[in-house]
């Protein structure tokens, strides 16, 4: 089969992406800028022989893909802001209960019902650390429509890979934009398949490694009989309340991630090799600064982009690299300093850090970042 | 007798439930109706949410799933969709059900998905210690309502009916062959049946009302019963504050599930010569 070249949306190209990792169930709450995924995935799965359904809200929407994935499915739902917030308990509960699900975001202004529906990147905290308590967690950020393919089929063999929820953070920018895309030849295209138990005699449901393994997943209706609980609880799968058990299960499920962030890792960079002058950025803000690099070079400046597509488990090698070498490191974002601070922590002081915020519900014009950094320098 | 025990992890026991606590009569009871109907252990999933109520799942030797409070149905609606073929159950407290998850329980009775929902309910929020619920009766006491409930509560039976469950039923921990027979109704109803099942919360409702202890508790709930059929040829003066047990509701209808399945085939077939769509991955559909 030849590749699929196609102009697509870039919640088109997300949802393309996650039928091409197996996606089966997906069930979801209407609310803009993400609706054309439910939209398309209504339309699409049946087809393949998948669900759909439309829930009564958000929190209903992430724990029927739980309960699918638990039952065998990949599964998938799509929200914005408010609809996010209200999904933080279950994600916990995924993360906990070592659940692959994938959660697409595409970000909108907020707090609240904000300014509907312009975009935003203001959820990068809410992302990492949304529900309550210590928890593992993947965020993936796509820069372009086809990163949406990509990246979302990627979160699928993530979150199979590690057991854990991952979320694909865009916003109304890229999930509204439109560009010619060449997909994978889908004969090319091998998702993830879950690792399965051999047999349910003697299966321990959490039985792992306690540095960071990654237990067997057993679906329900196997005859495997295990039980799930957000309690936290032991190898058996029975609930716990003795300290040690707490311990060894949170500190396994944070090893999961923190031994791994070589292989989750992912950016995209351009001149950062020799660069005095940085910009490190992720999504739709990448877009604008990568003119700003470019022009700057072109006048004489040594600057570099560092675009990440992986914003947790923050890739801070790249970051911390990219420190040695950079005087100042510009952090343009659509909210008022959130990845930034993730950056200055990296950096620790070694490069100057500075903030370029913005918050009117539109996205960066490459002058305001290069004004900004000539301001700055 | 039989082989209940079976039906249990032996080796999770005891339980956490209080001496005299209704819950535990209630999951023998879904046990039991589960062995007369020789349902396949390996095909059922019990689901529940938070609350004393909701821990009976933990007990029950099949795949069990123990979720967030309110969401037990949530969880079973992506459960049963996915994969129809399974028997799907829901233990469930009157909090659980009716105040954090009575969205989720409206509308899983609206699509008529196929569940069976076991409301365990005890009238008040044990597991927090003794707060009111949306089903504690008016006037009573709780933690929460030390002068007194204020709030008017649910007739949950007519909920479930009125949102469209095809199978509805109250029985009580004290009428426990008929609550058998009715969750074993309710496990043979293809698509949402509710059984209301009421129990003793000795330790908090029972004290707080100085109701007394379990078997109190039971004479109390059982006072305030009367079966729905004799009912019907009683004057309304003597069935004035009493509620209704037994078989309250069945008129079958398209199981949703079963439905969407429908919806698929049809699909397919007016689909058969698209290549893909979206994503060519008619190849490895399933
Ligand atoms: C989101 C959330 N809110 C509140 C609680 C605290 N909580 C735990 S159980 C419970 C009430 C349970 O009552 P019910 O469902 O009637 O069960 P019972 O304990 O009476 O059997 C509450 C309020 C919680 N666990 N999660
Ligand atoms: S507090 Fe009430 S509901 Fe909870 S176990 Fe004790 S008696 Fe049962
Ligand atoms: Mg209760």
């Amino acid at each position: 089969m030849p590749k699929i070249v196609k102009l697509m949306q870039g919640n088109e190209a997300c949802t393309a992406g996650a039928l091409a990792a197996g996606l089966r169930f997906y069930a979801g709450y209407p609310i803009t800028p993400s609706t054309e995924i439910a939209e398309l995935c209504a339309e699409e799965l049946p087809k393949v022989g998948g669900k759909f359904i439309q829930m009564e809200d958000e929190i209903g929407s992430v724990a029927a893909i739980i309960g699918a994935s638990l039952a065998g499915k990949k599964a998938m739902t799509a929200t914005s802001g408010p609809g996010f917030s209200l999904m933080q308990e279950c994600i916990g509960y995924a993360s906990l209960c070592e659940i692959p699900i994938v959660i697409v975001n595409v970000q909108r202004m907020g707090p609240s019902t904000g300014m509907p529906t312009s975009p935003a990147q203001a959820d990068v905290m809410q992302a990492r650390w949304g529900t309550h308590g210590d928890h593992p967690v993947i965020v993936l950020a796509p820069g372009n429509v086809r990163e949406c393919f990509e990246l979302t089929l990627r979160a699928f063999d993530l979150s199979e890979k590690y057991r854990v929820p991952v979320i694909v953070l865009t916003d109304e920018v890229i999930g509204h934009m439109r560009e010619k895309v060449e997909l994978p030849d889908p004969a090319e295209v091998h998702p993830l398949r879950r690792a399965m138990p051999a047999a349910p005699a003697g299966y321990k449901p959490y039985a792992a490694d306690p540095n960071g393994g990654v237990p067997l997943m057993a679906p329900f209706g196997e005859g495997y009989r295990w039980h799930c609980t957000g309690l936290f609880h032991d190898e058996s799968g029975a609930p716990s309340n003795k300290g040690e058990v707490a311990d060894r299960l949170l500190r396994r499920l944070m090893l999961k991630i923190e031994n791994n962030v070589a292989d989750i890792s992912d950016y995209a960079s351009e001149g950062i090799e020799d660069c005095e002058l940085a910009v490190v950025t992720f999504g739709s803000s990448a877009m604008s600064s990568l003119s700003v690099v470019r022009r700057l070079r072109k006048e004489g400046v040594k600057a570099g982009l560092l675009r990440l597509k992986t914003l947790w488990p923050f890739p801070e090698a790249a970051v911390r690299e990219l420190a040695a070498r950079a005087k100042t490191i510009y952090v343009p974002e659509m909210n008022l300093g959130q990845l930034a601070l993730e950056v200055e922590r990296v950096v620790a002081g070694r490069s100057r850090v500075v903030r370029i915020g913005k918050v009117t519900g539109e996205l960066f014009r490459p002058e305001e970042i290069y004004n900004a950094i000539m301001g700055a320098k | 007798m039989s082989n209940t025990l079976s039906y249990f992890r032996q080796e999770r026991l005891p339980h956490i439930w209080c001496p005299g606590c209704g819950h535990g009569t209630v999951t023998g009871a879904l046990v039991r109706a589960i062995e007369r109907l020789g349902l396949d252990k390996n095909k059922i999933c019990v689901v529940s949410g938070i609350g004393c109520s909701s821990r009976a799942v933990g007990y029950l030797d099949f795949d069990t799933l123990h979720t967030a409070h309110g969401r037990a149905l949530a969880f079973a609606t992506g459960i049963k969709l996915a994969r129809p073929e399974l028997k799907v159950i829901v233990m469930t407290g009157d909090g659980d059900c009716t105040a954090i998850g009575g969205n989720h329980f409206i509308h899983a009775a609206r699509r008529n998905i196929g569940i069976t929902t076991i409301v365990m309910n005890n009238e008040i929020y044990g597991m927090t210690s003794g707060q009111y619920s949306p089903m504690t009766p008016k006037g009573m006491l709780g933690t929460t309502a030390p002068y007194g409930n204020a709030e008017r509560s649910f007739d949950l039976c007519e909920l479930a009916k009125s949102s469209g469950a095809t199978f509805v039923g109250r029985a009580t921990s004290y009428h426990v062959p008929l609550l058998i027979d009715l969750i074993e109704k309710a496990l043979s109803n293809n698509g949402f049946s509710v059984v209301e099942a009421l129990t003793q919360c000795p330790t908090y409702l029972g004290r707080k009302n100085k109701i007394g202890g379990a078997v109190e508790m039971l004479e109390w709930i059982k006072n305030q019963t009367i079966n729905a059929k004799a009912a019907a040829a009683l004057p309304p003066e003597k069935r004035e504050g009493k509620l209704l047990i037994g078989e309250l509701h069945n008129a079958p209808a398209p199981e949703f599930a079963g439905e969407y399945g429908e919806l698929i085939h049809t699909v397919q077939r007016n689909f058969a010569n698209m290549k893909g769509g979206l994503w060519e991955c008619a190849s490895n559909s399933d």
